[in-house]
């Protein structure tokens, strides 16, 4: 039985904790043939890069145990050969890719010791591993490839380090190539030029694709047929189009309904009185201009989004609004009062007024204090707020306000699950009645699912409340259902600013219309057309 | 195997002009550290002269030294010959100070250097497999030695390996020098401290370095484990081991007081102790300085050795 590049066959894992036996996945069974690409999508627990470490031999036996199944490449089942014979199929046969490319890349040897080792290790030669080495570097679109060689990983951009360990993976050709999550941290742009280079080199070499994503649109763009996995099991194969078009389980359904960017764009109302009016705002690090002269006005209720890609400024923008950094230049007046040139007694009480929730929930909340101590902190601090007789019932109400319960506040946060941890972090913010709440990146490290119920849970309060938001983003689908005005910034200036319809349908900067076409639809059809559009204008 | 890329020469000697500089200025700080508490301790005088003498004698003698300047004075002579590399003369052995005790620390050297060799290699070696297993037998039976060896005090072991080696089996000499197997017990003994501390440190370092994405990386390559371990982790994870066995190092360097004095091993340690008992203070300001430039030099080395190993210092 050869017919398929790659059978995973009725393979269950399961990993001995602590707490418990967790059966990673179930039973799941899935194919790949040559040239082909297949999507594993996932949210996070599924279970979906399981597999594909069990393809590589790269769970941890103990804690980890394969009960049942088997791993076929071309026929042969991995798990039955001999450990040498089974260390010389990875990199020669079955390469990887991974998210983080910074952690994933050995930082103290040189990115052309780290490719020509690929090569060395399955028996080439210093001097073929050398002229190899240089021409991957070469093909993977790396500047300067023959003094990249010599640099180390933190030298390269995010997008360049991808390359790298792209260029490492297909230095034998391999005839399958597994992706984990291989553009979640890179910028929109810079994974539609990942994306494109891992389509040419497939076309190039005939390799199979395996890859693992939580992102629709990526399966949308890259991927010929998809897996949906849930809980450790597989619940829906087909192909990307069958799947997106007519999902039978309904997880699948779930997931595809949650995918932002469908909704009603917010028209906002009259420009009144602004809350926040910020002029001409400058910061510099050392030779680095972080922001050359930021100036908008946000109004009281308001969604302000402030989209970008790395490097454009925008945190830095959000750490001086609330001076956690200085500003060079510039004013920025909060109800007729300059935020600047406040004393450290008058920031102090302004800090009521405005609040930040963070990307990451699992750093910025205190793992050794309870849900209650968490939300009471802040009137521990600021005592005027509330008489303490009145905290237990007032946690319990901002609980439920976020969609949560009374019966949480004497649990910590590792007891939550990453959306719940979020809206922990909200219900802080929510506990000094805040007029403005900065969200840097807060929803990014959600699952889609989770996501929308946050920003749901964000725009209630903007209605209820009549709290307005700075809303820094790099996902323009979830800017696009949450926002009342969008600010487009690149290295520290503003391009764009307006409505959040004339920006998403009439965008009158290059730069904006590049951001909004490298974001992937999750829609197969509609992503074929965005390509299609894109390869023209490349061919132009 | 591929050699690791070493340094571009130019940063290399920019790297080590910036360290000593501050070396440098550090130095000078103790210098003055050394002179004005060595001149709190009393008059020389008195110490170096018969009960018996009289006023004048002693009078005569603060002169001939220039102990009746001013303090600022006396410095600026002591400084003034300090840089002409004259650290005054060892009144109880009439030679220049600097002799007695270069002669010393060059015994104190060896004795540091060839126990920190065994020391690191050894310690680097069981400590990475230890981790390569972590909870296995050997890393049980690694964990259980290196624990003693942290723990036990060397002026104990040195006696009992005395009683045992020397004086029961007669196998080796019991202290001094003058042949290769009179610098077997010092070493031995010398090596037990150092040796569990760094275990300690090398396996909790790579059990770090091997959980790492990186490895992750590398066995994804179809990297040998064998390769894995020494030069895919061990590199990340020397950074801080080395910080240790600068420190262990160092102590050895300072002389190692209570050892080289149970095996009358003719250490600067030893020397030290001497000069203090015998209130030699050229001699004791002069083994303050050598050894403190000994220990800066080393500290330099540790610095290279750190940017050698992490290019991401060398920015």
């Amino acid at each position: 039985m050869a017919d398929h590049l790659l059978e995973v066959r009725n393979l269950s894992v399961e990993f001995h904790t602590a707490s418990g036996v967790v059966h990673a996945v179930r039973d799941i069974s899935y194919h790949l043939d040559r040239g082909e690409t297949l999507a594993i999508l996932g949210e996070s627990g599924s279970g979906k890069s399981v597999s594909s470490s069990a393809i590589m031999n790269l769970i941890d036996m103990p804690p980890g145990r394969i009960t049942s199944g088997e791993v076929l490449l071309d026929g042969v089942d991995l798990f039955k050969l001999p450990p040498h014979e089974r260390r010389a199929v990875n990199g020669r046969r079955i390469a990887m890719i991974f998210q983080d490319p910074l952690s994933h890349l050995n930082p103290v040897y040189t990115v052309g010791w780290q490719i020509r080792e690929a090569l060395t290790t399955h028996g080439a030669d210093a001097a073929t591993a050398a002229a190899e080495a240089l021409r991957l570097m070469t093909r993977v679109g790396i500047p300067e490839p023959e003094r990249s060689l010599g640099k180390y990983p933190h030298e390269f951009s995010g997008g360049q380090r991808q390359r790298v360990m792209i260029a490492m993976a297909l230095a034998l050709r391999p005839d399958l190539l597994i992706a984990d999550e291989p553009t979640t941290a890179l910028d929109v742009t810079v994974q539609a030029e990942v994306l494109a280079l891992l389509e040419e080199l497939q076309e190039e070499t005939g390799m199979g694709v395996l890859i693992i994503t939580h992102d629709l649109g990526v399966v949308a763009e890259i991927a010929d047929r998809v897996v949906v996995m849930e809980k450790g099991v597989l619940v829906e194969a087909g192909t990307v189009r069958e799947v997106y078009k007519n999902p039978q389980h309904p997880y699948t359904k779930k997931l595809i309904a949650a995918a932002p960017g469908k909704g009603e764009m917010h028209a906002p109302a009259a420009r009144a009185e602004p809350v926040l009016s910020v002029r001409d705002v400058r910061k510099t690090y050392g030779s680095f201009e972080a922001l050359k002269g930021v100036s908008f006005d946000l109004m009281p209720g308001e969604t302000m989004a402030v989209v970008g890609e790395s490097g454009s400024g925008k945190s830095t923008l959000a750490r001086i609004l609330l001076r956690l950094d200085e500003p060079d230049a510039g004013t920025a007046h909060w109800k007729g009062r300059d935020l600047f040139t406040l004393s450290p007694a008058e920031l102090y009480k302004l800090r009521r007024d405005l609040q930040m929730v963070f990307q990451d929930p699992t750093q910025s909340l205190n793992p050794r204090m309870t849900v209650f101590q968490l939300i009471s902190e802040a009137w521990v601090i600021h005592p005027d707020i509330l008489p303490k007789a009145k905290w237990r019932e007032r946690v319990a109400e901002l609980l439920v306000q976020v969609g949560l319960g009374p019966e949480h506040m004497g649990r910590y946060p590792h007891q939550f699950s990453g959306g719940q941890r979020q809206r922990i972090a909200i219900a802080r913010a929510l506990a000094l009645e805040p007029q403005l709440i900065i969200c840097d990146e807060a929803v990014s490290a959600l699952d889609v699912s989770v996501q929308a119920q946050v920003i749901e849970l964000l725009d209630k309060l903007r209605r209820e409340m009549g709290i307005a938001f700075i809303f820094i983003a790099h996902d323009l689908p979830v800017v696009r259902d949450f926002a009342d005005h969008v600010m487009v910034m690149q290295k520290g200036d503003i391009v764009e600013l307006g409505t959040v319809r004339a920006v998403f349908e009439t965008p009158r900067q290059e730069y904006t219309r590049a951001l909004l076409s490298a974001g992937l639809d999750p829609d197969p059809d509609v992503q074929a057309a965005h390509r299609a559009a894109r390869l023209q204008r490349a061919a132009s | 195997m591929i050699p690791p890329p070493g340094l571009s020469e130019g940063a290399m000697l920019k790297f080590v002009r910036k360290r000593a500089v501050a070396s440098l200025i550090s130095l000078v700080g103790l210098i003055v550290m050394v002179f004005f508490l060595s001149r709190l301790t009393g008059d020389p005088a008195a110490l170096f002269l018969p009960v018996e003498a009289s006023a004048e004698m002693k009078q005569q003698f603060r002169e001939l030294h220039g102990l009746n300047d001013p303090l600022l004075v006396q410095f600026a002579h002591y400084v003034g010959d300090v840089l002409t590399g004259d650290l005054g003369e060892s009144l109880r052995k009439a030679r220049p100070a600097l002799d007695v005790v270069l002669e010393a620390f060059t015994w104190t050297l060896w004795l540091a250097v060839i126990t920190m060799s065994l020391v690191t290699g050894a310690a680097i070696l069981v400590g990475s497999l230890a981790a390569f297993r972590a909870g296995g037998f050997f890393d049980r039976l690694s964990s259980i030695i290196s624990l003693i060896g942290a723990s036990v005090p060397d002026f104990w072991v040195a006696i009992v390996a005395i009683v045992v080696f020397s004086v029961n089996l007669a196998w080796l000499p019991t202290s001094g020098t003058g042949s290769l197997l009179h610098w077997i017990l010092p070493i031995a003994v010398l090596f037990i401290r150092p040796f569990g501390i760094i275990v300690q440190v090398v396996r909790g370092s790579m059990i770090g370095a091997l959980s790492s994405a990186y490895v992750k990386t590398a066995r994804a390559k179809g990297v040998k484990s064998r390769s894995i371990i020494f030069v895919h982790a061990l590199r990340n994870a020397m950074l801080p081991v080395i910080t240790v066995i600068g420190d262990q190092a160092a102590s050895l360097l300072n002389g190692a007081v209570i050892v080289e004095t149970i095996f009358g091993f003719p250490g600067v340690g030893k020397l030290m102790i001497d000069s203090i008992l015998q209130r030699d203070f050229n001699v004791v300001l002069a083994a303050i300085l050598v050894t403190a430039l000994a220990i800066f030099l080393m500290n330099l080395l540790i610095d290279l050795a750190y940017a050698l190993l992490d290019p991401r210092i060398r920015h």
